[in-house]
């Protein structure tokens, strides 16, 4: 009898894709959810990292008809027996479950109570962004990968018909009938209209016309031989990628961590760095993170740290934006580095401070950074009672970054009080360079 | 969504070493040496066990396919339940999710191979393994579910091995039509219902063919005869007694052919709401599982022939010096792994391994028919030392299932040495209690008992549908006839009556009934409009 091997390896892979998509349509609310918590739990740096989720089996369970595992009598043949006799009893252990039936568990997953698996890079990135509700550009330039630009790079003899070079084809091809003597065309037509003036008077020189026929012949016979244009003579302009020109980021992490910053408002603090984290490795090969956290007094810290210790103390905002002035002059030279400062706080500073905080603002940070983006955060409006969440007072750190705003500053300020409030920070960051982007699009 | 059923030899937590390296200079016959594998060692391989299974076992198979896949194809294939071809759903990326990140954990190893039950039936193995391996799984899958396929009266009766994978392709592309025409999200809904139902989807007996375009031509025929016999003076000749007109309920239930077990079949011939492309959804699902249903009622006899055909073949190449001690010495490695019965006691007990279970029936039958002792002549004078084992095996393979199988089969040699006991759990008792061991007065009883508990009303509970209340509200009645005092479980019986109305268009109840006929719970779930298509 014949048998048959098949070789299925180079199938196209990810066949189970449409079907791992369906999936995570279906259990979104729960992916969303897990994710949310593992977006806070994790390291800014680790934000674009997959992740392993467990989510609740609750919505995507595939019940059947099964019977219950209490009550009723059951029957079980087991194998092992060591020491039993017919008639012996067992004490039933407490809890009430046992016997074979427990350890029956249905491979549908029913009786696990989480469902564990991994989400790909791209699909946590996916979810993760799709809470902080960014435009499809915005998230289209944040997904992809490190972007390449084409630049020509000399000839090639193959490639795609639309990038044939015809100048450079067709003086190969020029080059190549000098060389062979192909018969120009016009020199034909000559010969033709000589041989027809010939022809038109007969015997006039019968042996110059015998002559011009078959030189004609001869010729005729060479153009067909050496053809107009041969595969050799074509010519593609060739492209090759060279990654886009990249430098170095440092990225400063201010925060208040005074008693009054809640939970949820480090949450948005957190997301907000996240997401200026994610834009700066868009564009830079290398991205620094350095935390400052302040209260009356600021301090360098680790990221643990920053996000999970609370400090008492008063808050004056300007010992931060000292501390980071005196690291940029240590470690960072404006002249290597891209500086991008992102600051969060409920607002609160000390009235006698906010001279002082502008003044180091404007004439000291803002010259040397790329961009500084100020958030203040507010309790979740969703969580206020009604009549609360619209009261809103201009804080003294808001009063006192107003006066620095301006066109040409690179400085924005923005209340935030819930995470789909915090890609505005952003926009024009990204809008500026989308805008980059079209214009190298088109030459 | 039913258990994965396709078969899987499960691999060993730990790898198997691979064969030795250096083969013993004088050996010319062996079919391959080291443990990397090509077209021509497999070949070689398959015609050599080709050769064992259908000359000294008279195994009888369909035309074998190999095919190699990657580790990742493997994943996706048990994801939708073993068949590659399967239509898509997202159970099948849920399941696929899990597998992965167990795989990738190193909590599960993955199979060794996949087979479908299809002619010419096809195997699937892994690239990564060795040459070993593959031969094993050859051996395992190539032949001996082949041939159990082919020849079990439940695979014969049931499924339709040239077909399957002709239907799987249309089944997959027509759910994809639907997908586009009528949306991914009623086609889900759909497959989701179906799916809570298949286990319920199943016919048992076979039946006779009788559809409602042909019901209604003998209904009219009737109708037609009754007006040319009608006489008016029949109604005066007074009835008999004791012998009452069939009421109307009696009647409905004939017409509408109650009670009726397979549930999914009813309401894609009977739900009055449903569209007739959900009908045909319905449809496939019940054939998919109507075609796995053999396989839940033979796990123990296939996989039992499955690795008594691998380990006779593997030792017979061994004997014969086909292979190296190396090589044999690895196949043992694995075999033993899968045969594998840790006691009750034991923290890696999860119930009877049906891959020990069988193997030990199978070689237990080769041992009664060649060498019985005077016991087992008195339990199986039938075949008891006739001297052909593979002819009472080949008889047995052919002739039963499971449960069948275990009740004829089960000898007292084996339940000694398998320490079976059995093992009484009343809910309303604070101890188990030791109903029958393995002696003389326990070995009917134990064998008994294993046996049910591979019957039908084990695997699934028994449920009909009982009526349909056309004159009132419309509403399905299931019945549930509970044994042993056992419910459904609750939260998961309310889910599937969900589908069920659902599907039905109407409300449903399940009564949960005792033998008696005593009512003990009732369940009633309204219809949704959910799966109703503009």
């Amino acid at each position: 009898m014949s048998m048959i091997i098949v070789d299925r390896r180079s199938n196209p892979k990810g066949k189970s894709l449409a079907n791992r998509q369906r999936f995570i349509r279906r259990a979104k609310e729960q992916i969303l959810r897990a994710v949310n918590g593992a977006s806070s739990s994790r390291r800014i740096k680790d934000v674009e990292s997959g992740a392993d989720i467990a989510i609740p089996t609750g919505g995507i369970a595939e019940p059947t008809f099964r019977r219950s595992a209490q009550g009723g009598i059951r029957d079980h043949v087991v194998p092992g027996n060591k020491e039993f006799m017919e008639g012996d009893t067992i004490a039933k252990p407490p809890g009430g479950a046992g016997g074979g039936r427990g350890n029956e568990g249905s491979a549908d997953g029913g009786g696990e109570d989480e469902f564990r698996f991994v989400l790909t890079r791209e699909e946590f990135m996916d979810l993760f962004m799709e809470d902080l509700e960014l435009p499809d550009l915005a998230k289209r330039k944040l997904k992809a990968a490190d972007a390449v630009l084409w630049q020509r790079a000399g000839y090639s003899v193959s490639g795609s018909p639309t990038n044939l070079n015809l100048v450079r084809t067709m003086r190969n091809s020029l080059s190549r009938r000098i060389a062979l003597k192909r018969p120009k065309s016009d020199e034909m037509l000559a010969l033709e209209a000589e041989i027809a003036e010939l022809e038109a008077h007969p015997g006039q020189d019968p042996d110059r016309l015998m002559a011009l026929r078959g030189l004609l012949e001869r010729q005729v016979l060479r153009a067909k031989r050496i053809p107009y244009i041969d595969p050799i003579d074509v010519r593609y302009n060739r492209f090759t990628a060279i990654p886009k020109p990249a430098a170095q980021a440092v990225m400063f992490c201010l925060m208040d961590v005074s008693g009054s910053m809640t939970e949820h408002m480090k949450d948005l603090a957190k997301r907000f760095f996240m997401l200026l984290y994610l834009f700066l490795t868009r564009r830079y090969k290398q991205v620094e993170v350095v935390f400052i956290r302040h209260t009356h007094e600021a301090e360098e810290v680790d990221e643990d740290t920053f996000f999970h210790s609370t400090e008492t103390g008063g808050t004056m905002v300007s010992t931060a934006l000292e501390e980071m002035k005196r690291i940029i002059k240590e470690r960072y030279p404006v002249s290597d580095w891209n500086i991008y400062g992102a600051q969060a706080s409920d607002g609160d500073n000390t009235t006698s401070d906010g001279g002082r905080t502008a003044a180091l603002l404007q004439n000291d940070l803002l010259p040397a950074c790329q961009y500084y983006a100020y958030v203040e955060v507010g309790s979740d409006p969703d969580a206020m009672p009604a009549g609360f969440a619209t009261h809103a007072r201009e804080t003294d750190l808001w009063r006192t970054y107003k006066q620095v705003t301006g066109t040409e500053t690179p400085f924005v300020m923005k209340k935030v009080r819930h995470r789909r409030e915090i890609y505005p920070v952003f926009r024009e960051l990204f809008a500026r360079d989308g805008a980059k982007q079209t214009e190298e699009a088109t030459p | 969504m039913t258990p994965a059923t396709a078969d899987r030899l499960k691999k060993p937590a730990h790898k198997a070493e691979p064969g030795e390296k250096a083969p013993p200079p004088d050996d010319s016959r062996l079919l391959y040496t080291g443990a990397d594998w090509d077209y021509d060692t497999i070949k070689r391989c398959h015609d050599a066990i080709q050769d064992i299974a259908l000359n000294e076992l008279g195994l009888d198979v369909y035309p074998n396919q190999i095919e190699v896949i990657t580790s990742e194809q493997m994943l996706d294939a048990y994801a939708s339940i073993g068949m590659p071809l399967l239509y898509r759903h997202w159970s099948f990326g849920k399941h696929f999710a899990r597998d992965e990140a167990m795989y990738r954990r190193g909590m599960r190893g993955l199979a060794y191979e996949i087979v479908i039950n299809s002619s010419p039936c096809i195997s699937y193995i892994m690239e990564e393994n060795s040459i070993t391996m593959q031969a094993l799984v050859i051996a395992h899958a190539a032949f001996g579910h082949n041939h159990f396929f082919k020849n079990n009266y439940l695979f014969q009766q049931w499924t339709d091995a040239e077909g399957i994978l002709g239907y799987l392709d249309f089944a997959k592309s027509y759910i994809a039509r639907c997908e586009e025409r009528y949306g991914q999200q009623l086609v889900e809904r759909t497959l989701d219902a179906a799916h809570a139902l298949m286990n319920q989807g199943i016919h048992r007996y076979p039946r006779r063919r009788l559809d409602l375009q042909s019901e209604a031509r003998r209904e009219q025929e009737r109708h037609e005869m009754q007006r040319q016999l009608y006489n008016d003076l029949w109604r005066t000749v007074p009835a008999k007694k004791g012998q009452k007109a069939p009421s109307d309920e009696e009647r409905r239930r004939a017409l509408l052919d109650l009670p009726e077990e397979n549930i999914l079949y009813f309401l894609e011939k009977k739900a009055p709401r449903l569209a007739n492309w959900q009908r045909e959804v319905l449809r496939i699902v019940r054939h998919v599982a109507q075609y796995f249903s053999p396989q839940r009622q033979t796990k123990v006899m296939n996989e039992g022939c499955a690795t008594y055909t691998h380990y006779r073949i593997m030792t017979r190449l061994h004997e014969t010096g086909r292979i190296s001690d190396g090589a044999y010495l690895e196949f043992l490695h694995s075999h033993t792994a899968v045969v594998f019965q840790p006691a009750f006691d034991d923290p890696r007990y999860s119930g009877i391994n049906p891959y020990a279970l069988g193997f030990a029936m199978m070689q237990d039958i080769e041992r009664i028919a060649t060498n019985p002792t005077e016991e087992d002549r008195a339990w199986f004078p039938g075949y008891a030392g006739s001297g052909d084992a593979m002819a009472a095996l080949r008889d047995a393979w052919a002739n039963y299932r499971d449960e069948s199988f275990i009740l004829q089969y089960l000898s007292p040699h084996l339940m000694r040495k398998m320490r079976l006991f059995h093992l009484h759990d009343d809910s309303d008792e604070s101890v188990y209690r030791v109903n029958a061991i393995h002696d003389e007065r326990g070995y009917r009883r134990v064998r008994q008992q294993l046996a049910a508990q591979y019957d039908f009303s084990s695997l699934d509970p028994d449920i009909q549908i009982a009526d349909v209340d056309l004159a009132g509200d419309r509403r399905l009645i299931l019945e549930h006839r509970v044994q042993n005092g056992v419910l459904l479980a609750e939260e998961d019986a309310k889910s599937v009556l969900q589908h069920v109305a659902n599907l039905w268009g109407y409300d449903v109840m399940l009564v949960e009934n005792d033998n008696d006929g005593k009512t003990l719970r009732k369940l009633t779930v309204p219809a949704r409009t959910v799966l109703l298509a503009e």
